[in-house]
């Protein structure tokens, strides 16, 4: 479509921001937990607790997918996600034995440069987006467009190629962390120690 | 819905990220960081799938497609941390200076040169 037709549409449609939709407030709320979880994430001192915060985020950003119509996407998300990515992260805290408690050295010491770095790249992200999408108008009316029907269907027309080369890229990545993460055979422990 | 409402979000989340990836000194949480990176690109994209009805879906695919590489990179980022862990004894990113120029690459005045 157009951006000249979408203009139209919206302007006809027209929702302003003081007659916020039930789904707009649902939006605003969920992406508010969403947004704090992801800021004690990143601020905890308490690793365990920084990955069971990362699941509320990823979990928040799974039910945005829901509202946004995508379907699909959102129990992906919920599977991929939540279901191997966090429990991944939590191994590899306990396996390079991460204390349980408070670790006072969780944050490095150019943290306020970070949080300098950050404050600036969020405003001018924000400006430049609240001024580019100001008067526009997601529709999320009309035919589904993110239920497994239509993925599946644009997935397996369309995008077979990079689907097939992602399926390659992820052997390659399941043996290079197998061949990274295996032991050193006792064989060549010999001359590791001769270095 | 309106357009800003997920485009802020993705925007808040992805500098919400980008300073963990900046301050935090466990490499696992910097992992976490970056996750939490590519999850707002991804809400970007599937908002921005939806306001185009783009005929592809090439958002909703493309996202798919990040999820699964996040996935293999979280899978090769996790194996490298542990070899780090297992020949290093730590996995603060901070402490591994050993090509950086101009320190000695001994372990105790590792403190100074962070501080």
């Amino acid at each position: 479509m157009s951006p000249a037709a979408t203009l139209a549409a919206a302007a006809t449609t027209g929702p302003g921001f003081l007659s916020p939709t039930g789904v707009e407030i649902a939006f605003v709320l969920v992406g508010l937990a969403t947004l704090g979880a992801a800021l004690v994430t990143v601020t905890t001192k308490q690793l365990v607790h920084a990955a069971l915060w990362l699941v509320v985020a990823l979990g928040g950003i799974a039910v945005e997918y829901l509202l946004l119509t995508a379907e699909f996407i959102a129990w992906v998300q919920v599977l991929i996600y939540l279901g191997s990515v966090v429990v991944l992260l939590l191994f590899g805290l306990m396996l390079t034995k991460a204390p349980i408690g408070r670790s006072p050295d969780a944050d490095s010491g150019n943290r306020w440069i970070a949080l300098g770095v950050a404050v600036v790249a969020a405003a001018s992200l924000v400006w430049v987006v609240v001024d580019a999408f100001r008067t526009t108008w997601i529709d999320l009316d009309g035919p589904v467009q993110g239920s497994t029907k239509v993925s599946g269907e644009i997935l397996f027309q369309h995008w077979v190629l990079p689907f097939e080369a992602l399926s390659v890229l992820l052997l390659a990545a399941l043996i290079g962390a197998i061949v990274l993460s295996r032991r050193n055979d006792p064989a060549d422990a010999s001359d590791k120690g001769q270095r | 819905m309106h357009l800003a409402y997920p485009a802020v979000l993705a925007a808040l989340l992805f500098c919400t990220g980008l300073y963990g990836v900046l301050a935090r000194r466990n490499a696992i949480l910097v992992l976490m960081s970056v996750e939490l990176m590519l999850n707002a690109v991804n809400l970007n994209l599937v908002a921005f799938d939806v306001w185009l009805r783009d005929a592809l879906h090439a958002g909703q695919a493309l996202t798919l497609f990040t999820i699964a590489i996040a996935a293999a990179e979280i899978g090769i980022g996790l194996a490298i941390v542990l070899m780090v862990y297992r020949n290093r004894g730590t996995s603060d990113v901070d402490r591994l200076r050993d090509t950086a120029e101009g320190h000695e690459p001994a372990a105790n005045n590792q403190s100074e040169v962070t501080a």
